[in-house]
């Protein structure tokens, strides 16, 4: 019945059901099958519903409903358009994964716990749909609210713990700063007419100045969610501190929304880019992607490295976005929107693995309980499946072709390689740098998880007897959270082969914004090549690269197998004449780090402690910090309490002080009204 | 049209490429022999060594898992891969489109990961030290490697390596400043990718400074053969980009068999020069501290960056 509806009714009704699912997961608090067995996959098929609304409404014209709710003459008006479509797209296929993967990951929780996380989570996810569905200002800053505290309280699941709950407080205090932002936004595009449907906003014209302060608030309030740099001290906090399918939403999915919300204003309400405004985003993005990168390596706390791997690609999108809007604003929309098209292919990019490798994290804090990474080790062999889903997650994210992060990546090259056209040559040289920067970030990534996955998963177990790797009480993840992982890491794999047609998709989307596309050369090849702008320009076919790759590896192997042996005798592994080795003399994931401190040493904030020589029981520590504490938000902190310290003065405890603030108010009125 | 010509010279390529690396390390280990005043082995050494290696029983770890089984093969794979993109004895290779400069920089990424991998599997305090080592220099190379890539992606307006090499091959013969800049920063991350002195010295196994050989420590038998060959095939390839940047006369177009002779001829000749400047190269440097590996590679990035600005500048 719901099939044949239009994209927006369809998802509406899909976001509807989440509602339902997550008002039905209160009613049987007694037992927690309901809950795993039934709540977690209906709110699955709703995300995949939405997702095929999402895929359908990418290839129809926008179209607009007006819902009775919300306030007298205020009602909520609901739009879904191409670049709404893929949002949803987006939601609904990584949200699907990654409920039928919650559904068993939450097998221990008590039934209590569980339907209130059940509540939350579905809330959560039909807070993100109503974000993506919303047509005026008031929508969407209630829904972006529901959003924003229904995460909060899925951060504090555990909340007796009180580092969690610092953590929650700051994800939503710096939530509020942002929600802050955009409602100043709204004010400021809707220019005094009273009227905040998008439409309106749209249509009203404003100033040069007036729309550089839009962008401005725009983009620091959502760039807040998003976890930009120097906003980005809450995402390191509150994501590990979530249950780890919350991680996996909110990396994966949420700080997605900001990314979306940047788009419609930036390119669709306020309209009229900017390049000066691209410079901004690319000099902010550069910055995140490096930040966060370096700040990763530096990490022991799996979530936490991963984390901060979400700064980074929130920071390579934003430097797609950020090409994108310095061409456009050029007057070049063909480079503009393969910008914008790398920028969102990326975000689809990054939900998917993303999503993936939270969950492959969430699955080791399940069997091993383990999540820091100095106790890890050999969890390949008591968890090969894990194993497996992981390293399609890490392969991906370390922009390795032939899986998706390189297929973005790729086209944000391509991005930067057009600069020639630009008129201005400042800017024309700069753009390549930017592209050198993400060369930068991609191979550090690469470095990162060589260690994640080399220190958690190969290797010998640092801690014996504890962990899977024992071969007592080791487990694999169950068939649920098997499954969740698996339709991530085919996302991977779909995204990395198949690019084509999503190039045609996003082409779409941008055609929607900008009422230009790609070059018609790029839009007529088949789908076994991504051909950007011109096949003798850049041409890429995954599929041709990855069949060639396993022919040529297993012909390697036949022939090897064929002319010789496959003889192998087993052996204890090369002790280099010292025979005493621990599991312990392995690379920890500090030690893996040591040459990006020693080379990077000032970017990040070090503490070491070195024993003396005559130290009986000598002990090394290392903390390592972020400096974004200490150069911003510290000395606002300290700001405040000293603001705040004075303002305590005019409190003396006596009601006669108090008596006379009142009348010297009055009087002050007074010389207003006069 | 016919795609027969194409393959044929696809496959011809791809094999002559597997076949002909060892040589060039022969050459190599030859060349260096001679300025080392010491007797040069058999130019075919690496031949007969990969023959014994090929032989013998494979000794592995008892807690090895699948992946270090598969890297070997996987990384013979993607050196094999690099080696059918690179236009080495023609161009317009019928494979040549599914992968640019961009990607061919992510197969050697795929490589290097897969290796990395491999040597932190057995849990031995080596390993991780060569993963973490190699990670380093990659991580420090790559981007020197793709902006070098773009100054000739800039100057030919594409980063298919078949219009670049018929780009640069068919302009009038000058000096190009931009080039010029972009050929040093190519020959420094070549040194460091292929762990050449002075960023790893291959003759060695000396624990505290090897890089390359500390990954590869427990591997043995066909397996180290099938490494050894891919690390040789690898040198081939960076030389042959190098070539197909800076110096691409004398190649062939794909089904033009006429032109072939003249292609192997040109080939050989600049295999042999490189092969013997790399050699010399050897002779002359010393290896440097670990941590100058990044004052080099940067240095590497500069003017890889230079060039590029360059040719903004005067667009040459």
């Amino acid at each position: 019945m719901i099939l044949s509806a239009s994209p927006l009714t369809g998802s509406l009704v899909a976001a509807a059901s989440w509602f339902a699912i997550a008002a039905l997961a209160l009613i049987p608090a007694r037992s927690a099958f309901f809950a795993r067995h039934l709540a977690f996959p209906l709110g699955a098929l709703a995300g995949l519903a939405l997702a095929g609304f999402g895929l359908e409404a990418v290839w129809l014209p926008a179209a607009q409903m007006t819902l009775p709710l919300g306030m007298p003459d205020l009602p909520f008006h609901l739009r879904v358009d191409p670049l709404a479509g893929f949002f949803l797209l987006l939601l609904g296929s990584v949200a699907a994964g990654i409920s039928v993967y919650a559904g068993g990951f939450f097998r221990d929780e008590t039934p209590g716990r569980l339907a209130l996380i059940g509540l939350q989570y579905h809330v959560f996810l039909a807070s993100m749909a109503l974000v993506i569905l919303a047509d005026d200002a008031y929508l969407f800053m209630v829904a972006w609210e529901t959003m924003a505290l229904s995460s909060y309280f899925l951060v504090t699941t555990d909340h007796q713990q009180p580092a969690i709950r610092s953590a929650g407080f700051l994800y939503l205090l710096i939530a509020h700063l942002g929600a802050l932002a955009i409602l100043l936004c709204f004010g400021v595009m809707h220019g005094g007419q009273g009227d905040y449907s998008f439409d309106a906003l749209r249509a009203a014209e404003l100033e040069p100045n007036w729309a550089t302060l839009a962008f401005l608030l725009a983009f620091f309030g959502f760039g807040a969610k998003a976890g930009m740099i120097p906003l980005h001290v809450w995402l390191p906090e509150a994501h590990p501190a979530a249950p780890s399918p919350v991680s996996a939403l909110m990396s994966g999915i949420m700080i997605k929304t900001a990314i979306y919300g940047m788009v419609r204003v930036i390119y669709d309400l306020i309209g009229g880019v900017r390049w000066e405004w691209g410079m901004l985003v690319l000099v902010v993005g550069a910055a995140t992607t490096l930040f966060g990168v370096l700040y990763a390596l530096m990490q022991h706390d799996l979530k936490r490295l991963l984390a901060y791997h979400s700064v980074e690609n929130i920071g390579i999108i934003l430097l797609g976005l950020g090409m994108s809007m310095v061409f456009i604003g050029f007057g070049h929309p063909a480079a503009g929107i393969l910008g914008l098209i790398a920028a969102l292919y990326h975000t689809l990019n990054h939900a998917v693995f993303k999503g993936l490798l939270f969950l492959g994290a969430g699955s080791i804090l399940h069997s091993a309980k383990l999540r820091n990474l100095n106790e890890m080790g050999g969890l390949i062999r008591g968890m090969p499946k894990t194993a497996f889903y992981f390293l399609i997650g890490a392969l991906s994210i370390s922009a390795l072709p032939p899986l998706n992060g390189f297929v973005s990546e790729w086209l944000t090259f391509q991005t930067a390689l057009q600069a020639p056209v630009l008129q201005n040559g400042v800017v024309r040289s700069l753009l390549p740098l930017f592209a050198a920067v993400l060369a930068l970030a991609g191979a550090l990534t690469a470095m990162c998880f060589v260690k994640v996955y080399g220190v958690a998963f190969l290797g010998r177990p640092r801690q014996p007897g504890h962990g899977v790797a024992a071969p007592a009480g080791g487990h694999d993840a169950g068939n649920m959270e098997r499954f969740g992982m698996a339709w991530l890491a085919a996302g991977c794999f779909v995204l990395g082969l198949f690019p084509a047609p999503f190039l045609l998709m996003l082409n779409r989307v941008g055609v929607s914004l900008t009422g230009q596309g790609l070059s018609n050369e790029a839009l007529e090849s088949n789908w076994l090549w991504l051909v950007p702008t011109a096949s003798a320009q850049a041409s890429y076919s995954p599929v041709i690269f990855l069949i060639v790759i396993i022919g040529v590896t297993l012909l390697t192997f036949l022939l090897v197998r064929r002319f010789y042996h496959g003889r192998v005798r087993f052996a204890d592994p090369w002790d280099c004449g010292f025979p005493a080795q621990t599991p312990r003399m392995q690379d920890t994931a500090d030690a893996f780090g040591q040459p990006i401190r020693h080379v990077f040493g000032p970017v990040f904030l070090i503490q070491r402690h070195m024993p003396k020589p005559d130290d009986s029981a000598p002990r090394f520590s290392l903390k390592i910090e972020d400096r974004h504490w200490v150069l911003l938000y510290l000395p606002v902190a300290r700001l405040v309490a000293y603001l705040s310290s004075k303002i305590g003065l005019l409190q003396r405890g006596r009601i006669s002080i108090y008596l006379l603030y009142s009348f010297l108010t009055l009087i002050g009125l007074l010389v207003f009204v006069r | 049209m016919n795609y027969a010509p194409g393959i044929a010279f696809q496959l011809l390529q791809s094999v002559f490429v597997v076949l002909a690396a060892p040589l060039l390390v022969g050459w190599v280990n030859q060349c260096r022999a001679w300025l080392q005043n010491r007797s040069a082995p058999s130019i075919w050494l690496p031949y007969y060594t990969l023959a014994k290696l090929f032989h013998k029983d494979a000794v592995m770890a008892r807690d090895a898992s699948p992946l270090f089984r598969l890297t070997p093969y996987v990384l013979f794979g993607c050196m094999w891969l690099a080696a059918g993109i690179v236009p080495v004895l023609a161009t317009n290779l019928p494979f040549a489109p599914a992968a640019d400069i961009v990607a061919l920089v992510g197969v050697f990424a795929l490589a290097r990961v897969f290796c990395a991998l491999a040597a932190m599997d057995i849990g031995t305090s080596f390993g991780g030290l060569g993963a973490r080592r190699e990670m380093l220099v990659g991580f420090l190379a790559e981007p020197a490697m793709l902006m070098t890539l773009f100054t000739a992606a800039f100057i030919s307006g594409s980063t298919q390596l078949t219009t670049i090499v018929e780009t640069l091959a068919h302009r009038e013969f000058a000096l190009y400043p931009s080039l010029a800049f972009a050929a040093v920063a190519f020959l420094m991350v070549l040194l460091a990718e292929n762990a050449r002195i002075p960023i790893d010295n291959p003759a060695t196994h000396l624990e505290l400074t090897m890089v390359h050989e500390a990954l590869i420590l427990e591997y043995s038998a066909r397996h180290l053969a099938l490494i050894e060959w891919a690390v040789a095939i690898k040198l081939f390839a960076y030389m042959t980009i190098g070539f197909a940047l800076f110096v691409p006369w004398g190649i062939a177009a794909a089904g033009d068999w006429a032109a072939l002779p003249v292609a192997i001829v040109a080939l050989a000749a600049k295999l042999a020069a490189a092969g013997a400047g790399l050699a010399l190269i050897e002779a002359l440097l010393a290896k440097l501290r670990i941590f100058m590996v990044t004052e080099y590679l940067s240095t590497a990035f500069l003017l890889a960056v230079l060039g590029m600005l360059i040719h903004f500048l005067v667009s040459a």
